[in-house]
């Protein structure tokens, strides 16, 4: 009993030492495998690019033509906007569905609905992507269908090979990863506060935006940082369905990395598309504080 | 069920998510080379040019070694990592486990780009094991949000009786916590194995001249007349990862139930 007893006390001591030796496997790998890259490619930003090696010049011209050159600057804020029309979008539509699920589906089938929203996104990313070609083109389903029902004459040409398609392609794309967060957020919220407030004489629609909505915020706010911030870095469906006038700041940095061979140009332009992003997600944070500060 | 205009809005919408999955058979059966309607008739010849395409076969090896060596790794770092931040209070936690789940949200890209700038400045030839390194990173954190509820809902005093019973810490975790946690496991295994197969940016990025399955679709869509193949393949491997998923599925269900707690939602 006795060596049991003081077993324990070692443990309890040794705590802090054990969470760390037990976290050190994945933190380690983390640090080498993502932390050290990310640092290099800081540094990386604001070294010379010459022809077959980076020179070790400190300078700040890559930044300065990632910034002020017309293209780069057009395609950030392209992207920028790409990725605010999709996140808007995405949640927009996700949030009637999380409720749907949440408040008007059986308990028991809850997760099957779930399971049917999270299929879609686990199936083959870039045949998904080159489908919305299919569905958006010329002769694709949505043309065929709407001139087969006689609604439109001709071809619509504005839904492929631009801003448009990029957009619906990633919304569809980042659909569950918005649902999922708004899903757990509505299924927290304790139902009596509903019924108090219509008992206390609110309508169900003033209920919904005095109650239920301000609970919800922190699911809206998660799913608005977990699709905005991926999107922005998106490659496949910008080459895909985008046309020359979707192409988005991941296909700079691929055409910068891989076709010019310039690492530090390529480099400060993924370094400023993370940096504004991060920016506009602590803005977003910031404007939502008062949301996320509630009882634990 | 309550709430009508809910259900016909769910509908709609579920048509919407699963436009692409069901326009994609009409096509690999399709007898036509172009990929647009009208469809012009049955066939299953592009199943059988699938068989006879030896890069292809090349891809298919490459992605499995790479899916299943990254999956392997994935999940026993989010065993460690489930185990530390589900049992532990440790300094710098929220740091740490902010940095190992990062890949969850950061571009797949940005990712790319700096692994391939670190490996070629170290002199490291691009292979699929580069590949598998940073098809580790972004599995990781999938696996931890599978196995922290697994790990969750573990019953801390059915470890204080081994202990009391004299077993060690290793041999508790072998014969305690591993096989409550099991079904976790095996869930984890099969969501990063999926994630690993369909991974494509890195494998673009980190592969060298060994193509991955995803790679070699890319660069087919280059060539129309190559398209109604990919079609095919794409139809036997989203018939394989709704399987493997129904699986995961299942173990994770059987796992939660298994530790007693309940079912509260979907993978992430």
């Amino acid at each position: 009993m006795m060596n049991a007893e003081s077993r324990w006390a070692k443990l309890r001591r040794t705590e802090a030492a054990n969470g760390l030796l037990m976290i050190s496997p994945p933190a380690i790998y983390a640090i080498l495998m993502l932390a050290a890259p990310l640092g290099t490619i800081l540094l990386y930003s604001f070294l010379t690019d010459g022809y077959l090696e980076i020179i070790r010049d400190f300078t700040m011209a890559n930044y300065v033509e990632a910034w002020t050159n017309e293209l780069y600057r057009s395609v950030m804020v392209r992207s920028l906007g790409v990725s605010m029309t999709v996140t808007l979008v995405t949640v927009l539509l996700a949030f009637p569905i999380a409720y749907f699920v949440s408040f008007h589906v059986d308990p028991s089938k809850k997760a099957l609905w779930l399971f049917l929203i999270t299929i879609p996104f686990w199936t083959s990313y870039l045949i998904r992507v080159f489908l919305w070609k299919v569905i958006l083109g010329y002769n694709g389903v949505v043309n065929s269908g709407l001139l087969g029902l006689g609604i439109i004459d001709e071809p619509l040409t504005f839904i492929l090979y631009n801003v448009n398609s990029v957009v619906i392609t990633l919304a569809h794309a980042y659909a569950p990863f918005a649902i999922l967060p708004i899903f757990v957020a509505l299924e927290k919220i304790d139902r009596s506060y509903l019924e108090a407030g219509q008992d206390l004489g609110e309508s169900r629609f003033m209920t919904f935006i005095r109650v239920t909505l301000p609970l919800t915020m922190p699911g809206v706010i998660a799913s608005v940082l977990i699709v905005f911030i991926p999107t922005i870095g998106d490659y496949v469906t910008p080459q895909l369905v985008g046309g020359p006038e979707g192409r988005m700041v991941a296909n700079l940095i691929q055409l910068q990395y891989l076709k010019l061979d310039n690492y530090p140009l390529g480099s400060a332009i993924a370094v400023s598309a993370m940096g504004i992003v991060t920016l506009v997600s602590l803005i977003f944070i910031g404007l939502n504080r008062r949301y996320l500060k509630g009882p634990k | 069920m309550r709430g009508g205009w809910f259900k016909v809005y769910a509908i709609g919408y579920l048509v919407f998510l699963y436009a692409p999955i069901i326009i994609l058979p009409m096509f690999a059966f399709n007898d036509a080379t172009v990929i647009a309607f009208p469809l012009t008739g049955f066939s299953t010849r592009w199943f059988s040019a699938m068989l006879e395409q030896p890069a292809l076969h090349i891809a298919l090896k490459n992605s499995l070694f790479i899916a299943v060596v990254s999956s392997v790794l994935a999940t026993t770092l989010g065993i460690f990592a489930s185990r530390a931040t589900t049992r532990y209070r440790f300094p710098m936690k929220a740091g740490l486990m902010g940095l190992i789940m990062l890949p969850l949200v950061l571009p797949e890209i940005i990712v790319a780009v700096s692994l391939l700038v670190v490996l070629l400045g170290l002199g490291v030839s691009l292979s699929l094991w580069t590949v598998i390194l940073g098809h580790v990173l972004i599995c990781t954190p999938f696996t931890i949000a599978i196995l922290s509820s697994a790990f969750q809902s573990l019953d801390q005093s059915l470890e204080e009786a081994a202990y009391d019973l004299g077993e060690s810490p290793a041999s508790t975790f072998r014969l305690i916590i591993l096989p409550l946690v099991m079904p976790g496991i095996i869930s984890s295994l099969l969501i990063s194995f999926t994630i690993s197969l369909d991974e494509f940016i890195i494998a673009f990025f980190l592969a060298g001249t060994e193509p991955t399955l995803p790679v070699y679709i890319f660069s087919q869509f280059r060539f129309p007349s190559s398209v109604p193949v990919i079609m095919a393949l794409g139809t036997v491997l989203v018939c394989m990862s709704i399987v493997l998923l129904a699986c995961a599925e299942y173990f994770r269900r059987r796992g939660i139930a298994k530790a007693g707690g309940k079912n509260t939602g979907g993978f992430l």
